[in-house]
């Protein structure tokens, strides 16, 4: 679909656009997946604002002629109604939503977070999981994780699946484009594709309690070669996530600062999605109702995760 | 005895609420001695409390509502500047305050800002402007206005009480169940949106049944007035939708109170399932908010542009057309949720095509003022600042309904900007546009001029200082509910928003000293004609403020405009107006029930906050034996005899303290 003729309009507002955008965020996109949905929204931009900006001009015009005290403009009180004008009225609005519905069908169908992007290279899967307050990536053929730092190869599609812990959450990363929400018990797929090596900013961009402004990660995409690398170095020895070291993790903890699990064990993701592994506990604090009837499902509180930074501004 | 209730539910350790608390405590008690060492008591309680008059219910709304904007509107300031002081670093509001703030902020300012301030204006005006004495239930009406502000009064507890909701200003499950919020917060607003939310719904009910069963003779439903149109498709909307608010909220309540499963994540309960009841309500919600506003503009651009409303058949098409299709659209509010391409543009499709009847509206008015002569009163010129500012809302808003660009922008600062852009030029420019056109319908008296346009102009200049930076960093990627800051590219552009908001405070610092400064002077701002701006309907037929029966004789209605209709008669025939053979009229009597049921339904909502199971018990058996007393009252009906209507009708200036007393 191509833009539509209305270049001139656009670039004063482009001009706002264009600031925004070499700032890193969704008009300044690093894949496919975020220029398809920035083509998507300036063409239908461009389109409203073919009638937009004409609909406002005339609206000012109008106040401003027709003002009581400019003798040169015709009081008319009886034009009160003109088929014409009817029709018009009905047709602008209508023409312009067919149009768009148009853009709406196609874009919905291109850019449907679950079409696999085309690509010579075979696709990575990654496993998302949203925790209270921190992302954990599971690399099911690597056997690897990491919390809060993804690490992509550049240009080959990434399918995630993701789901998450305890509440909602939606996974973004801006600059790679579209967001899924991860949600407890159900299980849903983005494909996004990294062209180049970058370090990009991801977040969860659905509030999920008190340390939602936390739930960032640093999104490292690399060359294939590296990613290599980075998997192999991690497979070197250290900390296993199993059901229980996942329970722990699973814990509410803020601004987690990055690490990584060398070995992960086979089916986790599917056991959380499936719920054979319980939903992650909220706060061990204050909870409501008699502890027998709603019992802290991982019993009294232990020493928290070492990982987990409490005081916020601790470490920087 | 107290249930969860102690002196902890106190912030001592937390200034900021502690603080707020007291002055809130201590200027409510100075109010209520002066009130008391003044001895207004008797006249409030017998004029205003237990009134059930349309016109000073329709005042109190409004009231209630310009109090809750104020409350909120201080919200919002902390919100701005917690995130400008809060860069890289913690800012002066911990998260757990932050979050209650933001919860605080939608809630308050859509259902005990806008929603009361709609439904109070729909109440002061729809009578009148149907040439009728009262609404379809005037006791029903007071009930329904002591029930909101019950849940006023409830949720502005929490402030000093326990908590407010930590979950946004809809308490999305799993996050809103007990597992995940297990302190109070989220009861007080459960309950708090319950007991208000009965008071909409009964609202809804009265009006929908004034509108279509009581209109004055000759007054056919393609001669009613735009607003009693928008008003009429705005309480439909109302019967229809919130039901599935309350029975949504129930459900959540069952779930934290009961065990029950229906939203939690374990046992078979699907939270997502209240991600779509809660929309299913929340979008004909918004179109409930705007529809009685699109009718004030309707009446401003006619009225001040001294030309009948263009396309008004078209008008009443666009307006049910808009109706009908706010309820095949809420899936658009998580297109992120993963649902397939074909249902993501079945509904995208859907809403995009809401906005044509926006557009046939934005145009007819636009011809409305075609050929006009167009007086730029302080209403007027709201009303040009909605359809400028609120075409750029309403395409924004398209933009959010394209799948792909909501993949991006769902949950940004830019979808922030965008529902602030249609509810603020929307909503709120319209209540304010009717509080500025109708005051002096109310009160008799005009509000200064100079005054409301200084308002005017820098509320817009600040709206538009804070919207459009955030429209911007929503496109460089910032979500929405951010505690702190960590990523600086966005820093300038959150200065620039919390310099705007400054600027709306200086705007709302004029609209208070508008209402000061016009009390003060309201001899000479006196409007003894009680057609100040040159009126086409029926509510300018009576005199400010109309008397408390409205019309002495009920108008017959020759035509769409009926006033204007009437006036232009007069011109031509040299007459004005014959002297009517008076008939005695019954009017209905004050009622205290509205407001006993509304503190027993205080009682009950606190209690079950707190789990303090007798006292709920207590209220429910008060608010049960309120409703039987009612029932059995003998006399409901007073009578105004045709002398007295004579003298009130001759006096002209009908004051309703000065004859309340004699007729009561």
């Amino acid at each position: 679909m191509k833009r539509a003729g209305s270049s001139g309009l656009t670039i004063l507002l482009l001009g706002t656009v264009e600031l925004a955008g070499c700032a890193g965020g969704v008009l300044d996109p690093q894949g496919p997946v975020g220029a398809g949905n920035r083509t998507i929204l300036l063409n239908s931009l461009a389109v409203m604002l073919v009638i937009v900006v004409p609909t406002i001009v005339a609206a000012l015009w109008f106040a401003w002629w027709f003002r009581a005290s400019n003798t040169r403009a015709k009081y008319d009180p009886g034009f009160t109604y003109s088929g014409r004008i009817e029709l018009i009225v009905w047709s602008i609005p209508t023409l312009t939503i067919l149009f768009l519905g148009g853009l709406i069908y196609y874009g919905s169908h291109q850019l449907d977070p679950r079409k696999p992007l085309s690509s010579t290279n075979s696709p990575l899967e990654v496993q998302v999981v949203a925790l209270d307050w921190k992302w954990l990536f599971i690399y099911p053929d690597q056997q690897i994780a990491s919390v809060n730092e993804l690490v992509m190869p550049a240009g080959t599609p990434v399918r995630f699946r993701l789901t998450s812990a305890s509440v909602m959450n939606t996974f973004f990363v801006p600059q790679l484009g579209s967001m899924i929400y991860a949600m407890n018990g159900m299980e849903s797929e983005l494909n996004l594709l990294a062209d180049k090596p970058g370090v990009l900013y991801g977040q969860s961009a659905h509030y999920s309690g008190d340390g939602f402004s936390d739930m960032n990660f640093r999104v490292r995409i690399v060359p294939p070669e590296a990613f290599a690398q980075w998997t192999a170095g991690l497979r070197g020895g250290g900390q296993t996530l199993n059901a229980g070291a996942y329970r722990e993790l699973a814990r509410q903890s803020q601004d987690v600062a990055p690490f990584a699990f060398s070995h992960v064990q086979p089916g986790l993701f599917d056991a959380v999605v499936r719920q054979y592994l319980p939903p992650a506990p909220g706060p061990n604090e204050g909870r409501g109702g008699n502890p027998r009837v709603h019992p802290d499902p991982l019993g009294p509180a232990t020493p928290a995760d070492p990982n987990a930074r409490h005081e916020r501004h601790g470490g920087g | 005895m107290l249930g969860k209730l102690d002196w902890s539910a106190i912030p001592f350790d937390e200034p900021i609420p502690l603080i707020a608390a007291l002055v809130v405590f201590l200027a409510a008690i100075g109010v209520l001695a002066w009130i008391t060492v003044k001895g207004f008591w008797p006249y409030l309680w017998r004029e205003w409390i237990t009134s059930v008059d349309h016109k000073r219910i329709g005042v109190m709304y409004v009231l209630l509502a310009v109090l809750m904007l104020l409350r909120g509107f201080i919200d919002a300031i902390m919100m701005r500047t917690q995130q400008i002081a809060a860069i890289h670093g913690p800012g002066y509001l911990p998260p757990d305050h932050y979050d209650q703030i933001f919860s605080a902020h939608g809630t308050i300012m859509i259902f005990f800002g806008a929603m009361p301030f709609m439904i109070g204006l729909m109440n002061l005006v729809v009578p009148l402007q149907l040439g009728v004495r009262d609404v379809a239930f005037p006791t029903l009406n007071s009930v329904s206005f002591w029930l909101t502000a019950s849940g006023a009064l409830l949720v502005n507890i929490s402030l000093v009480i326990g908590e407010f909701a930590r979950t946004g200003w809809l308490p999305y499950a799993p996050l809103s169940e007990l597992d995940y919020s297990p302190g109070v917060g989220v009861d007080y607003y459960l309950w708090a949106i319950q007991i208000s939310g009965v008071g909409t719904l009964m609202t809804g009910v009265n009006l929908v049944a004034t509108i279509l069963k009581m209109r004055a003779l000759g007054m056919g439903y393609l001669r009613m007035p735009m607003f009693c149109w928008t008003s009429l498709a705005a309480n439909l909307l109302i019967v229809a939708a919130f039901p599935i608010l309350t029975a949504t909220l129930a459900m959540l309540t069952l779930d934290r109170y009961l065990g029950f499963h229906f939203f939690t994540n374990e046992a078979g309960g699907n939270p997502m399932m209240f991600v779509n009841l809660i929309w299913a309500w929340g979008h004909p919600e918004v179109y409930i908010l705007v529809l009685p506003a699109f009718g004030i503009f309707s009446e401003v651009f006619s009225t001040f542009s001294s030309k009948p409303l263009f396309g008004y058949r078209s008008m009443v098409a666009a307006t049910l057309f808009i109706c009908i299709v706010s309820f095949m659209v809420w899936l658009h509010h998580f297109f992120t949720m993963g649902a397939g391409a074909d249902v993501n543009a079945a509904f995208g499709i859907a809403t995009s095509i809401i906005a044509v009847g926006t557009g046939v509206k934005i145009y007819n008015w636009l011809f409305t003022m075609y050929g006009g002569r167009i007086r730029f009163d302080t209403p007027m010129l709201w009303a040009i600042g909605f359809i400028t500012t609120f075409t750029v809302g309403g395409m924004t808003g398209v933009l959010l309904a394209v799948p792909p660009a909501d993949f991006m922008l769902h949950n940004s600062m830019f979808l922030v900007a965008h529902f602030h852009n249609v509810i603020i030029a929307g909503v709120l420019f319209g209540a304010f546009a009717g509080f500025t056109y109708w005051f002096p319908k109310a009160f008799g008296f005009r509000l200064h001029e100079g005054w409301g346009k200084a308002a005017f102009w820098f509320t817009l200049l600040g709206f538009i200082l804070v919207f459009l930076p955030l429209y911007i960093v929503g496109l460089q990627g910032m979500t929405r509910r951010l505690q702190h800051i960590e990523i600086d590219p966005w820093v300038p552009w959150l200065i620039v928003a919390a310099c705007g908001i400054l600027v709306m405070i200086v705007g709302a610092a004029c609209q208070i000293t508008q209402l000061v400064v016009s009390i003060r002077h309201r001899d000479e701002l006196r409007d003894e004609t009680g057609d100040p701006w040159d009126g086409r309907s029926l509510e300018w037929s009576t005199s400010s403020p109309p008397p408390s029966f409205n019309f002495a004789r009920l108008p017959h209605v020759g035509g769409e405009e009926a006033y204007w209709t009437m006036k232009q008669r007069r011109i031509e025939m040299q007459d004005s107006g014959e002297e009517p053979a008076y008939e005695p009229i019954e009017m209905p009597k004050n009622s205290p029930t509205g407001f006993v049921a509304a503190f027993f339904a205080t009682l009950v909502g606190f209690a079950l906050i707190w789990h303090i199971w007798w006292l709920a018990i207590i209220g429910l058996i008060g608010a049960y034996a309120t409703f039987v007393v009612f029932a059995w009252r003998d006399v409901a009906e007073y009578e105004v005899s045709a002398e007295e209507l004579e003298r009130i009708e001759r006096a002209g200036q009908p004051a309703w303290s000065k004859h309340g007393e004699e007729l009561a």
